[in-house]
């Protein structure tokens, strides 16, 4: 099968806490695939593990056939929970930044979505609202035309009528040989444009399945399953 | 404008139901092409996977084809359409009726208020 994802019994322990236990996964192309789970469930830890930023304790993962590293790097577009950017950089800067480190990257279709969401090219990143600053970094990352796409959190800070475009662009951005992993809470607001979901709970797989086969079986949405399943 | 979609039921039989009653109200006409799938995904904001899989379901039902080389079609098969109209429309009155039982009123009583409204309409 074309699995673009796999996991093998990924176990990570911060001293004596366990963050990720025995995860297993496959995850194939051409899915959009929503990483759901309460804080503290060991979302964001999966992701670095996929992204080589983390080593699991034991256990492997494998992205493509291959283990983490500069080959891995190369198809994986990454937005990160916080910026690595630098705050002095200009928007025309970063595209630069981005244009010389990525062979992927497409310039014209990152100016295009900055010019829809009126971003000037000569704003600097420090000048920028939250919301503007995760706008930018989420033009950068979907510009790639990488073949795994990690979105952690990638539309917490923004308003809801930047949201439906930034959905719009991962929709337009889809095609069959890349694979789109997201984790968020705001469920509601993706749920129509997740294949799959993934629910994690104290760092193990809750359950995994489609969003279609959990409506059809449970009769309710993903967003009213989560808040059953995590009730406080 | 994202299509309107409920919480609870499986998405792409909603799509498939939407664009069923955009076939059968005629803004897409016996024979005419329907945009392709990710146009289509991007106006419902739903995923294109879910899009394909409502397309391909409209498909085994004989309302839409493909034609190899250049798109989807709507059947030219118009006695289908009104078949699926008459289905549908069924299927609405049925749904009414039973929330007028809810209400306390029988099907002849529903029908005599109808028939009352229509006739203050009239004037």
């Amino acid at each position: 099968m074309s699995c673009l994802i796999e996991t093998r019994g990924l176990n990570k322990k911060f001293k004596n806490k366990m963050a990720l236990g025995d995860v297993n996964l496959q995850l194939e192309r051409g899915r959009i695939i929503g990483l759901l789970g309460p804080n503290g469930s060991g979302k964001s830890t999966l992701i670095k593990i996929i992204n080589g930023l983390m080593v699991p304790t034991s256990g492997e993962v494998l992205i493509n056939g291959q283990k983490p590293g500069v080959e891995t790097k190369k198809i994986i577009s990454y937005l990160p929970e916080r910026t690595y950017l630098n705050e002095w950089m200009r928007v025309r800067e970063l595209l630069d930044y981005f244009c010389d480190f990525y062979e992927d990257f497409r310039r014209d279709r990152a100016e295009v979505m900055l010019k829809n969401l009126n971003i000037s090219m000569d704003d600097k990143l420090k000048t920028m609202s939250k919301g503007t600053k995760e706008k930018v970094q989420l033009i950068l990352v979907m510009s790639r035309e990488a073949q795994l796409y990690i979105l952690d959190e990638p539309i917490g800070g923004v308003d809801p009528a930047a949201r439906d475009y930034i959905l719009k662009t991962i929709i337009g951005n889809y095609n069959e040989n890349a694979t789109v992993l997201l984790s968020t809470h705001l469920i509601s607001d993706i749920e129509n444009i997740l294949d799959e979901v993934i629910f994690l709970q104290y760092g193990q797989i809750r359950f995994h399945a489609s969003v279609d086969d959990i409506r059809m079986k449970e009769g309710k949405s993903i967003d009213q399953l989560f808040r059953e399943v995590y009730r406080c | 404008m994202a299509w309107t979609l409920n919480a609870d039921r499986p998405i792409y039989t909603q799509l498939v139901e939407k664009i069923q009653k955009d076939i059968v109200s005629g803004i897409y006409k016996a024979g005419d092409k329907i945009p392709p799938v990710r146009e289509l995904a991007t106006e419902a904001a739903v995923n294109p996977n879910t899009m394909q899989k409502a397309l391909v379901e409209l498909e085994r039902m004989g309302l839409l084809y493909t034609q190899r080389t250049s798109g989807r079609f709507v059947t030219e098969d118009g006695e289908m359409i009104n078949k699926l109209k008459n289905e549908m429309a069924s299927e609405q009155i049925k749904i009414f009726l039973e929330n007028m039982k809810q209400l306390g009123y029988d099907t002849e009583e529903t029908i005599s208020i109808i028939k009352e409204l229509d006739k203050e309409e009239e004037e």
